[in-house]
C-alpha cells in the first residue's frame, strides 16, 4: 500500500476527484492548507500599513491505495491538476505500513 | 349725545355688543369703560342709561391672546417665548423635542453598535470582543456617572471651569421642564442627548490602545478621565457660564465656538489617545507581524452607522428641528461624502488602488472635521472642509504615524485629533453670521480664528497632561497591559472568557 499526498490549486479539486473516480478510486481525504513554493504572494495595504501575504491557499488530497493502482492514480492526478503555470503543486508518495477499515476490521488491501 | 334715531339705536347696540366681546381679547389693555346714554322712546318714556363696565384684565400673569399666538410663533422659530414664565406652553415643543429624542437615539447608535463594529472589524479576530466590551462597558459606566453627578458637574451652575453638584441624581429636574438646553426641548432630553456624547468620547480613545489594554484598566481610566477632562471641558465649551462658550457666555475667557464637539469630543479623545498609546507601548510584534483588519465588512457596516448616526450628533446639536438643524444636516452630508471620496481618490493616485478602508476612513474624517462647524458654515464651506478632511488626516494616518513610530492601532489620533483640530480652526475661518445669528449677536466674529486656536491649545494641554497623569496612575496601580502570553492569546478569552466566532459547527 502506498499513500499519495497531492498539493494542488483549490479550483482543481473537482477535476482531480473526477479523474480518480474514473479509475474506480472513490475515497480520499481533503484538507485546506496554505503554502508556497516558487509562486509569489501579493501585497495588501491597510491605511498605510503594508503586508506581504506569502502564503497561498492550496488543497491537500490524501489517498491510500493498493500498489497496483498507484502509478495510474498518480498520473491521473498530475494530468488533472496541471495548468502549466507556477503554483500547480506537488505529489508525494510514501509507503504505508498498515490500514484498517474500522467498520469491518478488514486490513491490508481489503481496507483501502 | 346719541341722536334718537333708529340708526343711532342700532349703532349703540353694535357698540354695546362689541364691548361685550372685546373683554375676551384685549384684557390687559382694557380698563373700565362707562357709557351713559339716555334714549327717549317713541311713546315718550326714557330708557335707562346703559352702562358698560368692562372687567379689569384677568388675574395678572395670564397672557393675552396675542401673546399666546406670539408664543406659538416662537415655537416655529425655536426662540424664547414672549410670554416668559406665564406662557401656557412652557413645555417641550413636540417637533423640536421629537427631533431631540431621535438625535439622542442616533448618537447612542453611533456607539452601539456603530463604533463597536467600525473598531471591531479593524482588530484581529481574537480581540473583536474586547472592542465590543469596551463600548458596552463604557456606555454603562458613563451613564451611571452622568446620572449620579456628571450631568450636574457639566451643566449645573458652578464657575467658568466646572459646574456644581446641585443636580446630582437629577435632583430638581422634571421631564416637562425646558430651558436647560434650549427653549423647546425637555430638560431630560438635554441631559440624555449630552449623555450620548459623554459615552462616545471615551470610547473613541481606546481605538489607539486596541489589542493590548486590559479591560479593568479601560474602565478605571475612563472613570477618572471623565471627571478630570470631559466634564470640565464640556462645561467650558457648552455651559452658559463656560470659559470657552462664546455663543452663551458674554464673559467667556475664550470666545470660541464648537457646534457639536470638535474640541469636546474629537480633540479630547484624539490627543488623549496618542499620549495613552505611547505610554502603553506598541502591540507585541508591531512592525513585524502582519495585523490586518479581520473584517472590513464589519468596518464598512460600522461606518454606515456612524454616518447616519452623525446626523443626530450634528443636526441634533441645533437643539431644535429648525433651519439651523437643516443647515447642520446638509453640511454634514456634504463634508462626509466629499472627504470619503477624496480619500479614496487620493489612495488611487498615491497607492495605486482605492480601498474600502480608505473610503470608510475618509467619511469618518470628514464627519469629524465638520463637527465643530456644522451649524456655523455654509454648504460650500462644508465641501471645502470635506476636501481638506479627506487629505490632511490621510497624510497623518499614512505618513505621520510611520514617521513618529507610535502604535495608534485604529488611527484615533490621525482622524480624530488631526481632523478635530483642523475642523475647529477651519470653523473659525468659515463661520458665517448668515448661517447662525449668534455669531453677530454675541459678537464672536472678531478675532474668531485666534480664539479657536486658543480653545484648541487649552483642549490639547488639558487632554495631554491629564491623560499622562491618569495613565501613569493606572499603570502603577492595577497596570495597563495584559501579560505577553495573554496578549498573544487574545483579550477576548483572557478578559471576557468568550470567542467572537465559533465556526466549528
Amino acid at each position: 500500500m502506498k499513500k499519495i499526498e497531492a498539493i494542488i490549486k483549490p479550483f482543481k479539486l473537482e477535476e482531480v476527484k473526477d479523474a480518480l473516480a474514473d479509475l474506480g478510486i472513490e475515497g480520499m481525504t481533503v484538507s485546506e492548507v496554505k503554502g508556497f513554493g516558487r509562486q509569489k504572494g501579493h501585497t495588501e495595504i491597510y491605511r498605510g500599513s503594508e503586508y506581504t501575504v506569502d502564503f497561498l491557499p492550496k488543497i491537500k488530497i490524501e489517498v491510500v491505495l493498493a500498489e497496483d493502482v498507484v502509478e495510474k492514480a498518480t498520473a491521473a492526478i498530475v494530468k488533472a491538476a496541471k495548468t502549466g503555470k507556477i503554483g500547480d503543486g506537488k505529489v508525494f508518495i510514501s509507503p504505508v505500513e498498515e490500514a484498517i477499515r474500522i467498520r469491518t476490521d478488514e486490513t491490508g488491501d481489503k481496507a483501502v | 349725545m346719541i341722536k334718537r334715531t333708529r340708526w343711532g339705536f342700532l349703532s349703540l347696540t353694535l357698540a354695546v355688543s362689541l364691548f361685550a366681546i372685546l373683554p375676551l381679547q384685549a384684557q390687559e389693555s382694557i380698563t373700565a369703560v362707562t357709557e351713559a346714554v339716555a334714549v327717549t322712546n317713541d311713546d315718550g318714556t326714557f330708557t335707562e342709561a346703559v352702562t358698560v363696565a368692562v372687567e379689569e384684565a384677568a388675574p395678572s400673569g395670564e397672557p393675552s391672546l396675542e401673546d399666546r399666538v406670539a408664543d406659538i410663533e416662537a415655537y416655529f422659530h425655536n426662540v424664547d417665548r414672549p410670554s416668559g414664565d406665564a406662557s401656557k406652553i412652557k413645555v417641550p415643543g413636540p417637533g423640536h423635542n421629537a427631533w431631540q429624542m431621535m438625535s439622542t437615539a442616533l448618537v447612542l447608535f453611533m456607539t452601539l453598535p456603530g463604533l463597536a463594529l467600525f473598531y471591531g472589524g479593524l482588530v484581529r479576530s481574537k480581540n473583536v470582543l474586547s472592542i465590543l466590551a469596551m463600548c458596552l462597558g463604557i456606555a454603562g459606566l458613563v451613564t451611571i456617572l452622568w446620572w449620579a453627578v456628571g450631568y450636574s458637574l457639566t451643566f449645573s451652575g458652578g464657575n467658568a471651569f466646572i459646574g456644581d453638584t446641585a443636580q446630582r441624581f437629577f435632583t430638581g429636574m422634571a421631564p416637562g421642564n425646558v430651558g436647560a438646553g434650549y427653549y423647546w426641548i425637555s430638560d431630560y432630553m438635554w441631559a440624555m442627548f449630552q449623555l450620548s456624547f459623554a459615552i462616545i468620547t471615551p470610547a473613541l480613545i481606546f481605538g489607539a490602545t486596541a489589542e493590548r489594554m486590559k479591560f479593568s484598566a479601560v474602565l478605571l481610566f475612563t472613570a477618572i478621565w471623565m471627571f478630570v477632562v470631559y466634564f470640565p471641558l464640556a462645561h467650558m465649551v457648552w455651559a452658559v457660564n463656560g470659559f470657552m462658550c462664546g455663543p452663551l457666555n458674554a464673559d467667556a475667557g475664550i470666545k470660541a465656538i464648537d457646534f457639536a464637539g470638535g474640541t469636546v469630543v474629537h480633540m479630547s479623545s484624539g490627543w488623549s489617545a496618542v499620549i495613552l498609546c505611547m505610554i502603553l507601548g506598541p502591540r507585541l510584534g508591531f512592525g513585524k507581524v502582519p495585523m490586518p483588519p479581520h473584517s472590513l465588512v464589519l468596518v464598512m457596516i460600522g461606518t454606515g452607522m456612524l454616518f447616519v448616526g452623525w446626523f443626530g450628533f450634528n443636526a441634533g446639536s441645533a437643539l431644535g428641528s429648525d433651519a439651523l438643524a437643516s443647515n447642520a444636516f446638509t453640511t454634514t452630508v456634504l463634508a462626509a461624502a466629499t472627504a470619503g471620496f477624496v480619500w479614496g481618490m487620493l489612495e488611487w493616485v498615491v497607492r495605486g488602488k482605492p480601498s474600502v478602508l480608505g473610503f470608510c476612513s475618509g467619511i469618518v474624517a470628514g464627519l469629524v472635521t465638520i463637527t465643530p462647524g456644522a451649524g456655523f458654515v455654509t454648504p460650500t464651506s462644508a465641501v471645502i472642509m470635506g476636501v481638506l478632511g479627506g487629505i490632511v488626516p490621510f497624510f497623518a494616518v499614512v505618513y505621520l504615524k510611520k514617521a513618529l513610530g507610535y502604535d495608534d492601532a485604529l488611527d484615533t489620533f490621525g482622524i480624530h485629533a488631526v481632523g478635530g483640530t483642523m475642523g475647529a480652526i477651519l470653523t473659525g475661518v468659515f463661520a458665517d453670521p448668515a448661517v447662525n445669528g449668534v455669531l453677530s449677536s454675541m459678537n464672536l466674529m472678531d478675532g474668531l480664528v485666534v480664539n479657536q486656536l486658543k480653545a484648541c491649545a487649552l483642549t490639547i494641554v488639558l487632554s495631554v497632561v491629564a491623560t499622562a497623569i491618569i495613565a501613569f496612575a493606572v499603570k502603577f496601580t492595577i497596570g495597563l497591559r495584559p501579560t505577553q502570553d495573554e496578549e498573544r492569546e487574545g483579550l477576548d478569552t483572557v478578559d471576557h472568557g468568550e470567542e467572537g466566532y465559533i465556526f466549528d459547527k
